[in-house]
């Protein structure tokens, strides 16, 4: 293929006349013949895919994955253990993958980045250099934006929107609720992790209550006009569960302005609505680290390059995933782990002194409506003139006023994707 | 030797910039790792996606222009294949299809 050494490299670009940043970037650990080294934070869709595809794309990389958790606990497919279809055990996944593809897993919270020494420090003491930087932090909560809702009110009234405890207690919750008793969840504004979430995890409460708790209700309070896959999921109420869903957009006085845990009360402007399990999802921006660091801007996400994710505001470190301005592209487990394939191969070029590479990248979402009822979502994009755009007719929804088979054959596939996606990432 | 140097010189700019307008076009292996992410690493799927890797590219092109021109049932690969030229798909199938 096309490796050419630093030396040669470096002198022909400048005599070609080209200002070559990645040439000057790649550092002179290269040069002297050293392994490059490349850190990644943060195990999960991103992270964890940009860690093992790099040792795919090159075993001479020198590969540190830093994750706090010993295991991780899926998002995607979260809502099947509220729904009481699967155990927290399916949506679980070791590291064990990665360390058989020659990642090095360190479990230590990254408390800081260093971008001019090119480090990262570590909770427990001790900085880890790095060539290259990939962070894949997810997502952090504006505790601060609704009243009466912050971190100690989530240990009661769960967002269950970061799966582990939260997926836990909010499934106890459900368990523990009297037939007759009402759920209301309210999802966040946009922009927010896994679009399509909420309404799934409406659809999967639901298909637990037609079993177990005929008589219960479920109330959404969405701060927004419409949600993802609307005309989907209300074909699919509709037909499954009757009068049992009842949603409320911005229009219809579904903002809620205040949080009364102390009274299981959700205020909107015009009511207050009592729960017996409230499910709430707050306001979002990037990751922990991704703010520490100053990687975010004035938005709470992180502005990149979309060619290669480096970051528009500290070079050689690449945001990726939930935390980072991918638009058009949603904020979803498929598109991080996508993101993170495209990445990991332009980090493998560069680091070498080579050129980063044109990306493509995919989105496929599947929800269930009910275990044997599927929908999905799909859309390619190309970079072109500087940006990730949606290719022209392809992509899109599944066709609504499909017959029960399709469905059926959409929610097979769902446990297809999630099988493949997961072995893809943590196996 | 000078215009002996001035060859090497736009050889190895050659070498660094391959072929112009490709170099603007995604890496065949960059094109194939997508697919991964439903159908299993390599093509290797471990549930109800079906496995690549024992297919052969000619098959994966083919089929994916029947999915691209709805001539099959429509699965989400109809909505995906049509976000593929010609030349996407021939470069992904051949780095996919059984070898």
């Amino acid at each position: 293929m096309r490796k050419i050494d630093r030396r040669t490299f470096t002198k022909m670009a400048g005599a070609a006349g080209v200002a070559s940043a990645f040439a000057l970037s790649a550092g002179a650990r290269v040069a002297l013949g050293k392994s490059p080294r490349v850190v990644v934070i943060g195990g999960g869709f991103g992270g964890a895919t940009a860690a093992k595809y790099l040792r795919r794309f090159d075993a001479g990389i020198d590969v540190t994955l830093i994750e706090p958790e010993s295991a991780f606990v899926t998002c995607p497919f979260s809502n099947t253990v509220i729904g009481g279809l699967n155990s927290m055990a399916r949506i679980t996944h070791s590291y064990d993958g990665l360390r058989a593809h020659g990642v090095n897993v360190v479990h230590d919270r990254a408390t800081g980045i260093d971008a001019g020494k090119r480090s990262v420090s570590l909770a427990n003491g001790g900085d880890v250099g790095y060539d290259r930087l990939i962070v894949s932090p997810g997502i952090s909560f504006r505790w601060d934006a609704i009243e009466g809702y912050g971190a100690a009110t989530s240990q009661t009234i769960p967002h269950a929107w970061q799966a582990g405890p939260q997926t836990v207690m909010l499934r106890q919750q459900l368990e523990a609720m009297p037939d007759g008793g009402v759920f209301i969840i309210s999802p966040p504004v946009n922009p927010f992790r896994c679009p399509p979430g909420p309404g799934e995890r409406i659809s999967l409460v639901a298909n637990y209550f037609k079993k177990h708790k005929p008589r219960a209700k479920i109330l959404v309070l969405d701060p927004k006009e419409k949600f993802s896959k609307q005309g989907l999921f209300k074909e699919g109420w509709a037909s499954l569960y009757g009068g049992m869903i009842e949603y409320r957009n911005a229009s219809n006085d579904g903002t809620v302005t205040r949080v009364d845990a102390a009274n299981m009360t959700l205020h909107t402007d015009f009511g207050e609505n009592k729960g017996d399990v409230i499910n709430f999802i707050p306001p979002q921006k990037a990751g922990e680290i991704a703010q520490t660091a100053g990687l975010a801007n004035d938005s709470g996400w992180c502005p990149v390059n979309q060619q290669t994710f480096e970051s528009s505001i500290h070079p050689n470190i690449h945001v990726i995933g939930d935390a980072s301005i991918a638009s058009p592209m949603p904020k979803s487990g498929f598109s991080a782990s996508n993101q993170a394939k495209a990445v990991a191969a332009a980090v493998a070029n560069l680091v070498k002194g080579e050129a980063p590479g044109t990306p493509k990248f995919v989105n496929t979402c599947y929800s269930l409506v009910a275990p044997d009822y599927g929908i999905s979502v799909a859309m390619v994009y190309d970079f072109a003139d500087g940006k990730i755009v949606k290719v022209k007719g392809s992509g899109g929804l599944s066709p609504s006023g499909a017959s029960a088979e399709f469905h059926k054959s959409e929610a097979r596939f769902a446990r297809g994707w999630y099988d493949a996606i997961s072995q893809d990432i943590w196996g | 030797m000078k215009a002996k140097g001035g060859l090497l010189l736009t050889a190895i700019v050659l070498l660094a910039f391959p072929v112009g307008a490709l170099a603007d076009e995604p890496s065949p292996t960059v094109l194939a790792n997508t697919c991964f992410s439903c159908h299993g690493t390599d093509g290797k799927s471990p549930g109800a996606m079906p496995s690549l890797d024992e297919k052969s590219a000619s098959y994966i092109a083919q089929t994916l222009r029947e999915f691209r021109s709805d001539e099959i049932e429509n699965t989400v690969m109809s909505r995906i294949a049509k976000g593929f030229s010609d030349a996407e798909i021939d470069a992904l199938a051949e780095q996919l299809g059984r070898k």
